[in-house]
C-alpha cells in the first residue's frame, strides 16, 4: 500500500470517529443542558462523514488499486494526488471551524475562510478526477 | 477493467467534479448570505454526489471485481448491468435537475423511479456473482 494511501485511509478513519462523535452530540436532548448552538454542527457532521470518511476512503483505495497509469508512474501524477490530499483536508478542517462560526458569529473573516475552504475542496475533487481519469482503462 | 466499468467510473468522476463544484458554489453563496440560492442547489448537489458519484462508482468497481462465472469466462447477465448504467444516469439527471424546474414534481418522481429500477437491474446482474471465488475450476480458500 503506497504511503499516500495510508495517509488517506488513516485520515478517513479519524474523520469517521470524529463525525460519529459529533452525531452523538447532535442527538443529545436539549433537556441534558447542551447549548442549542450545537445544532450549527449539523452540516459539519454530514460533510465530515461523506467527504472526510467516504470520499477520502474511496480516493485512497482508488489511488492504490486502480490500473497502473504507466510503468514509470503507476499511480499517475503523484503531485496531483498529493494536492488532492492536502487540499481536501485543509478545506475540510477550515470548513469544520468556519461554517458553524459563521452561523453563530457572522463576520467577514469567517466568510472569507469558508470561501477559501470551498475552493480547496473543489480543487481536491478536480485534481482527483483528472488524475484518476487516465487510470480508468482496460489494463 | 471492462468497458462497462470504465463507463460507470468515468461518469462517476464527472459527477464528482460536478457535485463538488455545486458544493463549493453553495458554501461560497452561504458565506455571502445568499441562502435562497443555496437551498435551490441542494437537490442536484446531493443527487450528483450520492447517486452519480458514490453509487455509480460502487457499481462500476463491483462489475469489475466481483467473482466471475463459468470458470472465470463470464460476468453473467451483462445486459442487466448495462440497463442499470443507463437508468442510473437518466435517474440522476432527472432527480437532480427536476427540482430546479418550476412545477416539475413528476420529473423528480421519474428520476427516483429510474434510480430504483437501476438498483433492481444491478441486483439482478450481481446476485449470482456474490459467491466464493474460483480460478480455472480451483476453488479459492474462504
Amino acid at each position: 500500500m503506497p504511503p499516500l494511501t495510508r495517509w488517506f485511509l488513516k485520515s478517513a478513519l479519524a474523520y469517521l470517529v470524529v463525525s460519529l462523535l459529533i452525531g452523538v452530540t447532535l442527538a443529545v436532548p436539549e433537556a441534558l443542558g447542551l447549548p442549542s448552538a450545537i445544532a450549527a454542527l449539523q452540516p459539519v457532521y454530514v460533510h465530515l462523514f461523506m467527504v472526510g470518511f467516504v470520499a477520502q476512503m474511496i480516493f485512497g483505495v482508488a489511488f492504490w488499486m486502480f490500473p497502473r497509469y504507466s510503468k514509470d508512474e503507476p499511480h499517475g501524477n503523484e503531485h496531483l494526488a498529493l494536492v488532492t490530499y492536502v487540499a481536501l483536508n485543509a478545506g475540510l478542517i477550515a470548513r469544520t471551524v468556519a461554517e458553524p462560526m459563521l452561523t453563530l458569529r457572522p463576520g467577514a473573516g469567517w466568510a472569507a475562510i469558508l470561501i477559501l475552504s470551498a475552493a480547496c475542496q473543489w480543487l481536491a475533487a478536480l485534481a482527483f478526477a483528472v488524475n484518476t481519469w487516465a487510470r480508468v482503462k482496460e489494463r | 477493467m471492462p468497458a462497462l466499468s470504465r463507463w460507470f467510473i468515468r461518469c462517476a468522476l464527472a459527477y464528482l467534479a460536478l457535485g463538488f463544484t455545486l458544493g463549493a458554489m453553495m458554501l461560497a453563496l452561504k458565506a455571502l448570505a445568499h441562502h435562497g440560492a443555496v437551498a435551490r442547489l441542494i437537490a442536484p448537489h446531493v443527487e450528483f454526489l450520492l447517486m452519480g458519484w458514490t453509487l455509480q462508482l460502487t457499481m462500476g468497481v463491483a462489475f469489475w471485481i466481483l467473482p466471475r462465472l463459468e470458470g472465470g469466462a463470464s460476468r453473467g447477465a451483462v445486459g442487466y448491468a448495462w440497463l442499470a448504467f443507463g437508468l442510473v444516469n437518466v435517474g440522476v439527471i432527472a432527480a437532480g435537475l427536476g427540482p430546479l424546474i418550476e412545477g416539475s414534481e413528476t420529473v423528480r418522481l421519474l428520476g427516483r423511479t429510474a434510480e430504483a429500477a437501476a438498483a433492481i437491474a444491478f441486483g439482478l446482474h450481481a446476485w449470482r456473482r456474490v459467491r466464493r471465488a474460483s480460478v480455472a475450476g480451483i476453488t479459492m480458500p474462504r
